[in-house]
């Protein structure tokens, strides 16, 4: 489980450009890593596809902290 | 690189529409670039320019031939084509991969679209790449090849593709008359039919793992197409191997559009 953290901290990291110690799991990534809308739907196209799983609209909508993230992934990957 | 080797050495043109590197524009310049073709990039907005930049930095693009650039303002085209007149005089070819709807017209029912986001659709989606045209013409006295990006859903209904496939109709039929009109001066106008591909653009329509499962089962080639086969293809269109091809509407699709059902093998819908 503390795998998926770890994996969606990097993805995090490596698309945002951001240090490593900012991406803690109740940052925002609008408010606190300085991303903008765009990267919104890209990290949840890169969370999609690191995972294999689908994050639809009315829940990528929610998913604006490292947190929701990572919960969302562990619910949805088998 | 560009040293002199290649199928687009010495050729130059404007990539319109490169989002991020999974956008099917940047396939195409990729390729382009790899045979040694020089380019110009626009984008809009700044969120689209920190994306863009880089990626144009990647193919040797200088910084003032990184163009922003609003569709939707004939001024702002004009103000483009005055950058690249000035920066190089003539161009060889342009990449148009641009569209929009309104998200929320990209489900439900088509006979739902409102006057508003029909206008708006039609203008960015058909007729820019008819503006583009104008303002290339005059920048291609030794002929040249003007391409844009098209869907299936323009012949065929998609499920929530709505007013984006009748745009897309449109911007096929505009193909045509382009070719007929620019033909006489050496400019070829041709269409790339992309199958579905995960882009920042195909993020707004809905269900699109569904469709791209569908594609996956249901093709010839029984894969999706990627922006690199889309770039192979969309080289061959600006490049003179396509030299005697204009009008064209050139399916990269995996061979779907010759699918007339389901395949017999192709698994359920239930297991996506």
């Amino acid at each position: 489980m503390s795998d998926i953290a770890e994996r969606v901290k990097k993805i995090v990291v490596e698309h945002l450009g951001v240090e490593e110690e900012k991406v803690v799991e109740t940052a925002s990534f609008i408010d606190d890593l300085g991303a903008d809308s765009l990267d919104q739907v890209e990290l949840v196209m890169a969370f999609e596809e690191e995972f294999g799983v689908e994050i639809p609209d009315s829940a990528a909508e929610k998913i604006l902290t490292v947190k929701d993230a990572i919960d969302f992934i562990k619910e949805n990957v088998a | 690189m560009s040293n002199g080797a290649g199928l687009m050495a010495g050729k130059r043109g404007l990539v319109m529409g490169v989002a991020n590197d999974r956008s099917i524009a940047w396939g195409i310049a990729k390729a382009i670039h790899a045979q040694g073709g020089q380019l110009a990039f626009t984008y809009l907005g700044e969120a689209l320019e920190r994306r863009v930049r880089p990626l144009a930095a990647e193919v040797g693009t200088p910084d003032d031939l990184v163009i922003p650039c609003d569709v939707a303002e004939l001024e702002s085209i004009d103000t483009t084509f005055a950058i690249l007149k000035e920066k190089w005089g003539t161009i060889d070819f342009v990449v148009h991969a641009i569209a929009y709807s309104d998200k929320e017209e990209l489900k439900g029912r088509y006979v739902d679209t409102t006057p508003e986001n029909f206008k708006q659709s039609m203008y960015i989606s058909c007729f820019s790449f008819t503006a583009v045209a104008q303002r290339a013409e005059a920048l291609m006295p030794n002929g040249g090849s003007l391409i844009t990006l098209t869907y299936y859903g323009a012949e065929k209904v998609m499920p929530h593709y709505n007013v984006m496939g009748v745009a897309k109709a449109a911007l096929e039929a505009s193909v045509r008359y382009l070719a007929v009109d620019l033909g006489k001066n050496g400019i070829r106008v041709n269409a790339l039919s992309a199958g579905p591909i995960k882009t920042l653009a195909a993020s707004a329509i809905g269900d699109f793992r569904l469709i791209l499962k569908w594609n996956e089962y249901n093709s010839p080639l029984k894969r999706n197409v990627t922006i690199d086969d889309v770039g192979g293809a969309g080289l061959y269109l600006v490049s003179d191997l396509s030299r005697g091809v204009s009008g064209e509407v050139h399916h990269v699709d995996s061979g779907y559009h010759v699918v007339g059902m389901k395949a017999a093998d192709a698994p359920d819908l239930s297991v996506i």
